[in-house]
């Protein structure tokens, strides 16, 4: 169960670089600093929020919405950086967001110093749950069904709104829907602030299970990239797929073999490169 | 002959600066000839095969670990059977590997080099009973052409004896890759990077190319990690991380990976950078990253690209 709570969480930042691979091309090696600064930022609105008197156990609401506000930095980023390199190899692309890689390490050190941070004593206050003879948080749960109506709500917006279909349209062809009249300065500006709230959020919500370490970015990079692998770049039912492979099978790892943990999920990284190289559900559009 | 004429000065000034440098500077300079040794290997896939390997770290560490294994497990210190063994095991994994790998290009190589890497980072971080773990194992110190120097006080011995090792090791595999670059070998890998259906039509086996190229570079890199070892006299898992293999790139493309001697003057450049600002505030990271975003978009051409023409094209 822990796993998918795990899965909940590694399907946002997935969702949020697979949405910005489909329709940018850009691999973002940077969404696992996104995720970390929204664990920060997350940890700090929870500490104002209860500072500030308000209820304990309203604290979900504080961090969700900073969590997602957080997400503005990849506005800034968009517009600051990543619009020059478009027309560049994509080399030049995945060394820029490295070098936000770089920098938002040293950002997170620089504002939060180099102590973990946790909201302390936030994560039982919903209680535990009994389910198939295992007792589980009910902030899982919640984080849980939260993730699979943002991925209900992307399925949507992608499928069946206007903006989504332009999405896909760029995704596919970006050329041709430029031609027709799409802004794509407007939809690559929208697609990475959304992919980077989407990030954010995933590290907001994590927070109150663990604690905010500044190498958490780098870390989940890895894990998040395994997920697009194994889902197929650029593909969201991948995202949704690969999360639960990843992790499910890093909680089993951990009860069996904890030594295997990470290599168990390379393994299969490497494997389905080799078997499917553009992963189980590749090829589908963004 | 103005670029001889630079090179044959630096040459001189390396040769000459145990004389002049203080043992601190002269203990960075080690990291840089080994990193020299790495990204050479690098940039014949970075820069003349058009791969980035974002996995190359792994070759490093392998490398790297070999040092500590031979002198813990066999009580081997000689430093030409260390730096063998480093390249016959950083080209059997490159080529298992790299059989793998090069089926793919760009994005795709990329990722599946970092997995590669992954795996290995994680198979030293997890199996502490044999690698040491996050505390990473004890490098002996290397005999070097058998001589055994134990007696020396461990900086003169790193400043001195082993900084002309690891500059005579440079200065062998610089020869060595420009020799692979100026050939038709090289040759073949720069129609490849340019034109792979070309050249796949003018008769080169474009995969078999790339893989060669792959363990060429391989190699290069376990031998640069062998020597990265002895200064440390520690490895340490982080040296197989991903964001290492982040740094080999940076470097690369700080120097300018479009000259043949870019990528040294990137480590070079790299290392006593990072030291000056780390004197400063600790905080190098996000000083790095924001040259590297400078670098990306306003200067691709690297520090090279200022005032030298591009060579490999």
């Amino acid at each position: 169960m822990s796993g998918i709570f795990h899965a909940a969480i590694l399907f946002l930042v997935s969702a949020g670089l697979q949405l910005v691979f489909g329709v940018q091309k850009i691999f973002n090696l940077a969404c696992g600093s996104f995720y970390a600064l929204g664990a920060y930022v997350g940890v700090s609105a929870v500490a104002a929020f209860t500072s500030a008197g308000g209820p304990p156990v309203l604290f979900i609401v504080p961090l969700a919405v900073a969590g997602l506000l957080v997400g503005a930095v990849g506005l800034v980023v968009e517009r600051g950086l990543l619009r020059f390199v478009y027309d560049r190899d994509e080399t030049f692309q995945l060394l820029l967001t490295f070098a936000l890689v770089l920098m938002m390490e040293d950002a997170i050190r620089l504002t939060w110093g180099t102590a973990p941070q946790s909201t302390a004593g936030h994560y039982l206050l919903y209680g535990q749950a009994r389910l198939l003879g295992a007792v589980i948080p009910v902030y899982n749960l919640i984080v849980i069904a939260a993730s699979v109506l943002i991925a209900a709500g992307l399925g949507f917006m992608l499928t069946r709104t206007a903006f989504g279909r332009i999405i896909r349209a760029a995704a596919d062809n970006r050329e041709m829907a430029e031609a027709l009249g799409v802004d794509m300065r407007g939809v690559y500006a929208k697609v990475f602030t959304l992919g980077t709230a989407l990030g954010t959020l995933g590290g907001a919500l994590v927070i109150p299970a663990t604690a905010a370490m500044s190498e958490m970015g780098i870390e989940l990079i890895v894990e998040a990239f395994a997920v697009v692998v194994i889902g197929g770049l650029g593909s969201m039912r991948g995202a949704l797929v690969g999360a639960l492979v990843v992790g499910v099978l890093r909680a089993v790892a951990i009860s069996v073999y904890p030594e295997i943990e990470m290599l168990l999920i390379y393994l299969i990284v490497i494997a389905v490169l080799l078997l499917r190289p553009r992963g189980l559900f590749g090829g589908a559009a963004a | 002959m103005r670029g001889r004429v630079i090179l044959g000065l630096a040459l001189l000034a390396l040769l000459a600066l145990p004389l002049v440098l203080s043992p601190y500077r002269l203990l960075l300079m080690l990291p840089f000839m080994a990193y020299g040794v790495i990204l050479l290997g690098l940039n014949l896939l970075f820069a003349y095969t058009g791969l980035v390997s974002f996995g190359h770290a792994l070759f490093v560490g392998i490398g790297a670990y070999t040092g500590a294994f031979l002198g813990a497990h066999a009580g081997i210190r000689s430093i030409e059977v260390v730096v063998l063994v480093a390249a016959i095991l950083g080209a059997v994994v490159a080529a298992l590997v790299g059989l793998l790998c090069v089926r793919y290009v760009k994005i795709y190589f990329g990722m599946l080099t970092l997995a590669f890497g992954m795996v290995f980072y994680t198979f030293v971080l997890k199996f502490y009973r044999i690698t040491g773990g996050d505390e990473g194992m004890p490098v002996p110190r290397p005999l070097l052409l058998g001589l055994n120097l134990d007696a020396m006080p461990k900086t003169d011995y790193l400043v001195g004896p082993y900084y002309y090792y690891c500059l005579g090791v440079l200065i062998i595999a610089a020869a060595v890759m420009w020799r692979i670059v100026h050939s038709p070998f090289g040759l073949c890998l720069r129609t490849i990077r340019d034109n792979p259906a070309k050249a796949e039509a003018l008769g080169v086996g474009v995969t078999r190319y790339r893989w060669y190229a792959f363990v060429i570079s391989g190699v290069f890199a376990a031998v640069g990690g062998a020597l990265l070892g002895p200064p440390i006299g520690n490895v340490d898992p982080t040296l197989a991380y991903w964001t290492h293999s982040g740094n080999l790139v940076f470097m690369a493309l700080l120097g300018g990976f479009a000259h043949f001697f870019g990528p040294v003057l990137g480590a070079f450049v790299f290392i006593f950078l990072q030291d000056t600002v780390m004197s400063v505030v600790p905080y190098w990271r996000l000083v790095f990253g924001a040259i590297l975003a400078v670098i990306v978009i306003f200067a691709p051409g690297g520090l090279m690209g200022f005032f030298a023409r591009p060579r490999p094209s």
